[in-house]
């Protein structure tokens, strides 16, 4: 049993580490440093495909192709088990020592739906307030007009760096290619996005992105790779996790006196006072928000709240259910620009990308509730043995099985086969609506989107037939009672069926193969139940 | 009051044992119990694949084969589910009649926990996703064990766990599903016991598929067939 290997020997402070945020400043080192270790050891990536020499979630194979392959690794399996185990327990503690938890979550799903249901009035309100306080607001359709939009600014201050702070909205639509490409540098300053930027490599979780990475990895990482774009790793460098968060600190500290431009997303934009807010552990961020001299924060229209005092609801649900802490470190909260202090000038870009066409779907728009805490993640039972890169996409698991389709365009269109492979990667465990601080019913959507799926797929003729023959079986009694006699004539007599016989596997058609490669299955029964009964209770 | 049994297709064709079980409990706790022979299927395999119209038919026969009746109780926390909280989806003109799992109609409708059975066996419970997140029935299941003669409960380690059968999920995500089953055996081996039992079949169908190829021997069994079981 490969997930039963011991967990890697590390204490619980760790799990912070499946928070993960590794936090540059005000903490204490190792604690800090230890997340570091948190991930064990290296995931055997699915292939990751390419865009210009940078990695990129576009292109992958659909989900069960991706998952077998993580599958494959045990140590991936150990690492990730114990990983969301040490979170998962410890987010239960952290909610639990609130009484009032459920009136949260459902005070977050009320404050957010009413937030979509008025999003066009509360955005012109947001663009009027940051206006007013100096902000300039941009509008983006997509990501090719987002990314456009940040280029084009960088480029009018002639800057050739960028400083960035983690953000979900930019690995969406994937920024740091587009600036790459028109020869901008780019610095991830979250340290587990450091890890992935310097690893050429793809994040993997959405609060850990390097959850997949060990200590020593990491070091290797920083040795051969920091030199490369600034300034080098100390010669003598150790896997020891206080070492290897100097070392990114003093790596990052003169990107961050030098870079004139910072990138940030936002957790929280607040319509009726222009506000944006960003929480986060590290200070990283905090850096970016105040050292350079130009701001550009981008966002998705969903990340709205109506008003300053809504944030009490949030700032209580998404610490706890993330980080699985009180309060995270830092709060941001910053309005257009404040003369003499911070970023003279400040660009807010809201980004649609499949949105407002998202918001079409009543059942599946519940997903823009979402404050991207990842407790979803922790819980879910395939994210666990599968990582997040499977699930090809800037989103892994539960929520981006629901969200990256509907950004995709599932809601209006044919999607391509790894996208609609994503509703079904769920067993429907229902773990993750649970764990939802703003009550995603996930199961829900996923079968709405299966739903979608299945309407716009050309082929799987297997299964059509399948559910077809199913159909037909099911609509009437006789017809059921038909299948039982002959079914119990033909296979009856076996007494189990066994992979065993290799014709099982193999030249069987693909859901009983798929089945028999692994389990053995009972047969059908001589008599059925309706059989019996009508011979006993006439 | 009029009360049916819903077998469900699956264990109709596949486990006719569960089914006799659930008779012969509910025929012990004084309950005259009819099987009205138009029914099939619940439609949830239909559902849940994404071939929602597929479903209607089987859901309107649903309703009318059942209409009527002032409890129908079937042995599957998943079919129970997909009636209770789907069927008005597909359906929203039919209301569906009053559906009870095995564990919910003996203890919240019968007001029974003792209903006599006989076990003399370590058995395991796994929870199943749909009894605990959905129907969300607690402890009803293992109260009703708690009084069956000689048996001894283990509790699972991980018991929140789903066990990665997921109905289609286990032949369109093989792989993930196996990786998911072959932890819980090995919390079912842990536990030393000679049965793992639940209160749905098709968890057990999967589980069990694994345990049949590993050693040391354990048995999957209907939870109805444990509260049947006589001295």
């Amino acid at each position: 049993m490969t997930a039963k290997n011991p967990p890697p020997d590390r204490d619980a402070s760790s799990l912070d580490a499946a928070g993960g945020r590794m936090t540059a400043k005000n903490r204490p080192l190792d604690r800090d440093a230890s997340s570091l270790g948190a991930a064990g050891g290296r995931m055997t990536t699915p292939t990751i495909p390419e865009r210009g020499g940078h990695p990129t979630f576009l292109g992958m194979p659909p989900f069960p192709r991706t998952a077998a392959e993580a599958l494959a690794d045990p140590q991936l399996r150990a690492n990730l088990q114990h990983a969301t185990t040490t979170i998962r327990d410890k987010r239960v503690r952290a909610v639990a020592e609130l009484p009032d938890w459920e009136a949260l979550r459902v005070a977050g799903a009320a404050i957010k739906d009413d937030t979509l249901a008025r999003l066009p009035e509360l955005l012109l309100q947001l663009e009027e307030r940051v206006t007013a306080a100096g902000g300039v607001v941009h509008w983006a359709r997509d990501a090719a007009e987002a990314n456009g939009i940040v280029t084009a600014i960088a480029r009018q201050h002639g800057t050739t760096e960028i400083v960035k702070i983690k953000s979900m909205a930019t690995q969406e639509i994937e920024l740091n290619i587009a600036l790459a490409e028109a020869g901008i540098d780019v610095w991830e300053t979250d340290l587990a996005e450091l890890i992935v930027q310097l690893g050429h490599d793809l994040p993997s979780h959405i609060l850990v992105p390097a959850i997949h990475r060990n200590r020593s990895e990491i070091r290797d990482i920083f040795t051969r790779e920091m030199s490369k774009v600034g300034r080098p790793a100390p010669d003598d460098l150790t896997d020891n996790p206080g070492d290897l968060a100097e070392a990114a600190r003093l790596h990052l500290r003169e990107k961050f006196l030098r870079s004139k431009v910072a990138v940030s997303g936002a957790n929280f934009a607040v319509a009726d006072s222009g506000t944006l807010v960003i929480l986060e552990s590290e200070g990283n961020g905090r850096m970016c928000l105040t050292l350079p001299e130009v701001l550009i924060s981008v966002v998705g229209i969903e990340k709205l709240v109506p008003t300053w005092a809504d944030l009490e609801v949030f700032l209580q649900l998404l610490p706890r259910s993330s980080t699985a802490e009180r309060m995270n470190p830092y709060t941001s909260t910053f309005t257009g620009i404040t003369p003499g202090d911070g970023p003279q000038e400040f660009h807010l870009v809201l980004l649609d990308n499949g949105r407002t066409a998202t918001l079409t779907n009543p059942t599946g728009r519940q997903a823009l509730r979402c404050i991207r805490c990842s407790a979803c993640l922790n819980v879910c039972p395939v994210y666990e043995r599968t990582g997040g890169k499977a699930y090809g996409s800037a989103y892994p698991g539960p929520i981006g099985a629901i969200i990256t389709p509907q950004l995709r365009g599932i809601n209006q269109h044919p999607v391509d086969e790894q996208t609609a492979s994503l509703p079904f990667a769920s067993s429907l465990c229902g773990a993750c609506y649970d764990a939802c601080p703003v009550r995603i019913n996930i199961p829900d959507v996923l079968l709405d989107l299966r739903a979608r799926a299945v309407s716009h797929q050309r082929g799987h003729l297997g299964e059509r037939a399948v559910m077809s023959a199913a159909k037909a079986t099911f609509a009437s009694s006789r017809r059921l009672a038909a299948a039982q006699r002959i079914g119990g004539l033909l296979l009856g007599r076996t007494r189990r069926l066994r992979g065993g016989p290799a014709w099982l596997r193999t030249r069987t058609p693909g859901w009983a193969r798929a089945w028999f490669t692994h389990r053995d299955l009972a047969p059908p029964a001589t008599q059925s139940f309706r059989a019996w009964w009508k011979k006993t209770h006439r | 009051m009029r009360v049916a049994l819903f077998i469900t297709c699956f264990n109709d064709s596949l486990f006719p044992e569960v089914g006799k079980a659930t008779v012969t409990v509910l025929e012990r706790v004084g309950v005259t119990v009819e099987f009205p022979a138009g029914q099939t299927c619940c439609g949830q395999m239909h559902f849940n694949s994404g071939y929602r119209a597929e479903c209607v038919p089987l859901v309107a026969n649903f309703a009318s084969v059942f209409a009527g009746y002032d409890a129908v109780v079937t042995p599957s926390a998943s079919c129970a589910s997909m009636i209770r909280h789907y069927h008005p989806v597909i359906a929203p003109d039919r209301t569906p009649p009053p559906v009870y799992e095995l564990c919910e109609f003996l203890t919240d409708v019968l007001k029974v926990e003792d209903v006599g059975g006989y076990f003399p066996h370590r058995v395991a419970f796994h929870r199943t996703c749909h009894s605990q997140r959905v129907l969300r029935i607690g402890d009803r299941p293992q109260r009703l064990l708690s009084h069956v003669a000689g048996l001894e409960l283990v509790e699972l380690g991980h018991p929140e766990a789903c066990c990665g059968f997921g109905g289609t999920f286990s032949v369109k995500n093989p792989d993930t599903s196996a990786a998911m089953g072959n932890d819980k055996t090995a919390d079912v081996h842990a536990t030393g016991a000679t049965y793992l039992t639940a209160a749905d079949t098709s968890c057990l169908m999967h589980i069990g598929g694994l345990l049949s190829r590993q050693q040391p021997p354990v048995r999957t069994v209907h939870l109805a067939e444990i509260l049947a079981g006589t001295a």
